[in-house]
């Protein structure tokens, strides 16, 4: 099968691959450049363990095709610490004890970014709004929605 | 919530490390960086996929299995059926000689629920491997399935699985497994009230986030490396041994790390037909099911049935309890005896009364086959008694936590198996959930304890 030639920057670094048409990004993140952060939990769309972030908004790399990235900046969960420093969701996360099998947590993650950062001072309706498409079968929502509610409060307070 | 200074003054120690202190998890920081090794975030080069095909008959006949359009099919490599694996027919808990071998790996002349694997398909890609699955031809005789516990054990019903020749299991003890304390007829004659309820459940699907899989990798030197999401390491590989009649030291299990279970990676279904996969090609293997198998082929948690009959006296005490449990096992076995007999256990739950009967059966039907479920056997067996409990006190006009005060179990009493009851909390539970709840009890309730009858 002829390969397409996919590039995009991917938490910061250049990344160019060549694909097969209709690969998905999660397959090509995953597979092909190796940053497994990004959990594939039903391929269609409904589990939200494959999200990330394309270009500011949250997307689901189980249903995006690669070759519709070119040219996109996309930042997964891999790229949130920064020289091992953990970013203030990852932190909130931690110390809530807001992860159990851990599968689901990059894509809550992710998900709780862009909340935060569209809306700096949710609400706790804006946080269960902003993890709706996300399933965490532990079912451990309490300490996942109040990690995201700590870690907007502790950049609220970095920014003061 | 404390515990309370006063609870087991005597029996605890309070100078401890460890407990009562939050530590963090030492499995955290890979989970919110990304970083934590899932089996499916590893890749092999040359790893094959494997898709199989399934059984869309609850219950039919093999005349035939026709494998060669899908052996033509681009980039297919190795096309499983029963004759290729060396011990088809197994049962997960031979290894506790709870048998007979009632199952197989790949279907033989029969399948007995809509779902069962027929036919592995190993292929370079998982897109191949689906196709070529969907050009294997199986030509079966549709057989009357029965889908009811009561239906299956009526006299004629359709036999599901030969193996045991009969719709139940048949226990050392006979059909079902028993607890006889007292006489539970004399304690319904002397009751107040005799009270019978039936109780039922529907299977559960655990649902995990990471569907059910493994990779195996061959080493080179006729060892295979098996990563897997089990949540059960050694009866797996143990398992994979007999099936694969290959002995543990050649096969390598590397796991722990689960994407959810909840009791639904026990079985051993996955990783057998992949190490055969592999070793029968010498390519690594990845079998992963989709979400619709996870959904619709892995075991759930079993349908019951629960049928309570109790006698209670106007002061509270239950004096007689006789419970009849069906556990629906699906086609096969897997960990249904198991958690039936569990159930009879378990029954007639924490509280202390004087006649007992129980009866639990394991039943057989056309069903996908049922297995572990956070605390199967006793889970819906909780429910039905605690509805019953609830019903009971409604009946004689009693407050419902004082009445299961009243019934408790306290150590020195002499439970239904013959286990004398020790270590007992209860009573201290139901004090501190009486205090969170705000729902008062009568002082004198609130003075006793688990361990100091009569105080």
């Amino acid at each position: 099968m002829a390969k397409v030639p996919v590039q995009f920057t991917l938490n910061g670094a250049e990344k160019a691959e060549f694909i097969d048409s209709g690969t998905t990004l999660l397959h090509a993140l995953r597979d092909k450049i190796g940053d497994t952060s990004p959990k594939g939990g039903c391929h269609q769309g409904t589990c939200g363990a494959c999200s990330v972030i394309i270009d500011g908004e949250l997307r689901l790399s189980c249903l995006t095709l690669a070759e519709a990235c070119n040219g996109a900046t996309i930042i997964t969960t891999s790229g949130l610490s920064e020289r091992g420093v953990l970013h203030p969701l990852q932190r909130a996360f931690l110390d809530a004890f807001a992860t159990q099998c851990g599968f689901c947590t990059p894509g809550m993650i992710m998900a709780a970014k862009v909340l935060l950062d569209h809306t700096p001072n949710p609400s706790r309706e804006d946080v269960v709004e902003a993890l709706s498409g996300n399933i965490c079968r532990c079912t451990g929502y309490e300490p996942i929605i109040q990690a995201v509610l700590t870690a907007a409060r502790s950049n609220s307070q970095n920014a003061a | 919530m404390e515990l309370r200074k006063s609870y087991f003054a005597d029996q605890r120690k309070d100078d401890l490390h460890e407990i009562g202190q939050p530590r963090p998890r030492s499995d955290s920081p890979g989970h919110v960086t990304g970083k934590t090794t899932y089996f499916a975030d590893r890749n092999f080069p040359g790893m094959l996929h494997l898709k199989m095909v399934r059984s869309p008959h609850h219950h039919a006949r093999i005349r035939s299995i026709d494998t060669s359009e899908a052996e033509k099919h681009p980039g297919v490599v190795k096309v499983l059926t029963a004759k290729d694996v060396p011990h088809n027919v197994y049962t997960i808990l031979i290894l506790i000689q709870i048998g007979p071998e009632d199952e197989t790996v790949l279907a033989d002349g029969k399948v007995r629920w809509k779902g069962e694997a027929v036919v592995a398909v190993l292929a370079e890609t998982e897109r191949a491997a689906q196709e070529a699955a969907a050009k294997v031809k199986v030509d079966y005789e549709v057989l009357p399935a029965v889908f009811d516990m009561d239906e299956a054990l009526k006299p004629g019903a359709p036999i599901v699985n030969e193996y045991h020749g009969r719709n139940y299991y048949l226990y050392d003890s006979g059909e079902c497994r028993k607890v006889r304390f007292g006489d539970v007829e004399a304690g319904f004659a002397e009751a107040d009230h005799v009270l019978e309820q039936a109780y039922q459940s529907s299977p559960i699907e655990h649902a995990p986030t990471e569907t059910t899989g493994c990779i195996v990798a061959p080493e080179g030197n006729d060892r295979f490396t098996c990563y897997t999401n089990t949540q059960a390491m050694f009866f797996t590989l143990d398992n994979a041994s007999i099936i694969l009649q290959m002995p543990g030291n050649k096969l390598h299990f590397v796991g722990g790390t689960v994407g959810g279970g909840f009791g639904g990676k026990v079985d051993v279904i996955v990783e057998p037909i992949a190490i055969l996969g592999a070793k029968l090609t010498g390519r690594p293997v990845c079998f992963i099911y989709s979400r619709e198998e996870e959904m619709q082929i892995s075991s759930p948690r079993a349908a019951e049935t629960v049928v309570i009959k109790d006698g209670v006296m106007n002061d509270g005490r239950i004096v007689a309890r006789k419970v009849t449990g069906h556990t629906d096992a699906g086609a096969y076995s897997r960990h249904s005896p198991y958690g039936a007999q569990k159930g009879a256990g378990h029954y007639p739950g924490p509280y202390t009364i004087p006649n007992v009967w129980i009866d639990t059966y394991c039943v057989y039907t056309n069903r996908t086959p049922s297995s572990a479920m956070r605390g199967f056997g006793v889970t819906i067996g909780d429910f039905a008694l605690e509805v019953q409990m609830d019903k009971l006190a409604r009946l004689i006009g009693m407050d419902p936590l004082e009445f299961r005060f009243l019934n408790a179990y306290r150590d020195g009493d002499m439970k239904a198996h013959r286990q004398p009851t020790e270590g007992a909390a209860l009573i201290e539970c139901m004090q501190e959930a009486s205090r969170a709840a705000n729902w008062p009890v009568a002082e004198q309730f609130m003075a006793i304890s688990s361990y100091a009858k009569g105080a």
